[in-house]
């Protein structure tokens, strides 16, 4: 037997970590198209862009850890250029390598700046080289201007406040996050910029970059105005990872080319799986809804059952997962369980003392936002997990709203 | 008997713990963990490893 994990990263790695907690004794092949064996992206956006942040980035295990204490093979520095489900092989490098079970976990790229190449100072952040660059900038002392008012791009922000230094963000929605967290907890976030002193341009388009010498200097708007910048961060989102698979067969989405499996992680191609930011899982717990999910959490719990399920298909069980994320910015917590696609959203805790949303769907809690309130959190992400009736939710927010 | 060591210093407070085993771990107002329950049960070994593999930061423990 062999399994083979293309992508070295969470979803990955937790992947190759089951696979040997079950017991498997075969032949693992892990194939990462980064240089690094993987490591944690969760603090390239946050305390690693702090003045005294660490230094370096460490990888969860080091290459010789990953051979000798999980019995892995790395293919590092190499990205899978091919996919035979037919054969059964993977194409790397000028060769191919067999498989039995193949757990797909190539994660996602981050989209760019359209007009962007070829200027110093533009980046996105992604991997460790984009969060080193980041880095560097604010540690001159850069104007920093970010595009998109996404977590990402506001955890940049959040890291030029905290060092004194000004920050803008750009958005082209009237409300930031209204995709991922409703309009009204999304506007409650906004606030939190601008009372760190970020700057908050919304329904503002960009139109292109002003460069001196292949160095940016500014991020020019529809209106024509321009805002000074020595570096600029693209947070406005990303594309799955999957031109690899064409031709393959694997089914991929139709909007944004991610891997559409069911609720079991798998492909329907055989021995096929999927993990992490580039699948869409079916989520029963949200009737059914292909939900691709972008959180740390999920793609560490989807990693470890694909290789589960790969082996061992007929006792796979659906994963009904709660989704969670949460920010940092400017010292506040910002914590999301659920969907929020939702047929109502409720403010329970007013902005005061943190901030409650609740989200419903027909009769029953389906997502809840917290600022601040960390103690509340899973226990919102249990009343959605029992599917808990919408009463007994608000019950809850009442009791703790104090 | 397991003991749960929780190293709160590490402990970003992110409940993910508490979601995987409500019994044994609680987030405070603090936004660090409590863990309600220093010496589990052998019964509960499993959700107490998923529990620890779940926490991002690395911060728990199970040791025998
Ligand atoms: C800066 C930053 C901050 C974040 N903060 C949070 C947070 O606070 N909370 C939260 O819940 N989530 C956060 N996330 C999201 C979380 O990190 C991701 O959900 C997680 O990394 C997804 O893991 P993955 O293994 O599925 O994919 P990825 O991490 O994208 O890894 C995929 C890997 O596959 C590799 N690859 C791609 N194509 C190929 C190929 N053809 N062959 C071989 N390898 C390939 C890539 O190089 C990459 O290393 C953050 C993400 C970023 C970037
Ligand atoms: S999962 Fe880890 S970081 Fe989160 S509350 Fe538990 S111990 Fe703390």
């Amino acid at each position: 037997m062999t399994l083979v994990v293309v992508g070295a990263s969470l979803a990955g790695l937790r992947a190759v970590e089951a696979a040997r907690r079950d017991g498997y004794r075969g032949r693992i092949v892990l194939i990462g198209a980064e240089d690094h064996p993987p490591y944690d992206r969760l603090p390239l956006s946050k305390a690693f862009l702090d003045a005294e942040g660490p230094g370096r980035i460490e990888p969860f295990h080091s290459e010789a850890a990953l051979r000798d204490e999980l019995g892995v093979e790395p293919v590092l520095g190499a990205p899978a250029d091919g996919l035979d489900t037919t054969a059964r092989e993977v194409a790397v490098d000028g060769r191919t390598v067999s498989y039995d079970a193949l757990v797909i976990a190539t994660g996602a790229t981050a989209r760019r700046l359209p007009g962007s190449e070829g200027i110093a100072g533009v980046h996105t952040l992604r991997t460790a080289e984009d969060a080193l660059a980041v880095r560097a900038a604010l540690d001159r002392g850069a104007r920093t201007v970010v595009i998109g008012a996404g977590f990402i791009g506001s955890e940049v922000a959040a890291a030029a406040r905290k060092r004194g230094l000004s920050s803008t963000i750009v958005e082209a929605l009237d409300v930031p996050l209204i995709r991922s967290v409703g309009a009204e907890a999304g506007a409650v976030c906004a606030s939190l910029h601008r009372e760190a002193g970020t700057e908050l341009w919304l329904s503002t388009t960009v139109t292109g970059l002003e460069a001196n010498g292949g160095v940016v200097t500014g991020v020019r708007l529809a209106s024509g105005e321009v805002l000074p910048a020595d570096l600029v961060v693209a947070g406005i989102g990303v594309v799955p990872a999957t031109g690899w698979l064409a031709g393959s067969g694997v089914p991929l989405h139709e909007r944004d080319g991610g891997v559409v499996c069911d609720a079991t992680l798998a492909t329907g191609v055989p021995g096929v799986y999927a993990a992490g930011d580039v699948a869409h899982a079916e989520n029963p717990l949200f009737d059914g809804e292909l939900m691709r999910l972008e959180h740390w959490t999920n793609a560490a719990e989807q990693g470890a059952a694909a290789a589960r399920h790969a082996f061992a298909p007929e006792s796979a069980r659906a994963l009904a997962p709660v989704p969670y994320f949460w920010s940092d910015w400017y010292g506040h917590r910002i914590q999301f369980v659920g969907t929020p696609r939702a047929d109502e959203v409720v403010t329970a805790v007013p902005a005061s003392g943190g901030f409650t949303a609740l989200y419903r769907r027909r009769d029953r809690i389906v997502g809840a936002l917290t600022v601040d309130r960390p103690r509340e959190i899973m226990k919102y992400r249990r009343h959605i997990a029992g599917r808990a009736p919408w009463p007994e939710a608000l019950a809850f927010a009442a009791a703790t709203a104090a | 008997m397991m003991k749960i060591e929780a190293d709160r210093a590490k402990c970003d407070g992110l409940g993910m713990c508490e979601a995987m085993a409500p019994d044994f771990f609680e987030v405070g107002d603090d936004g660090t963990v409590v863990v309600l329950d220093e010496r589990p049960g052998e019964e509960y070994r499993q959700d107490l490893s998923a529990a620890v593999d779940a926490c991002p930061v690395l911060a728990l423990k199970l040791r025998d």
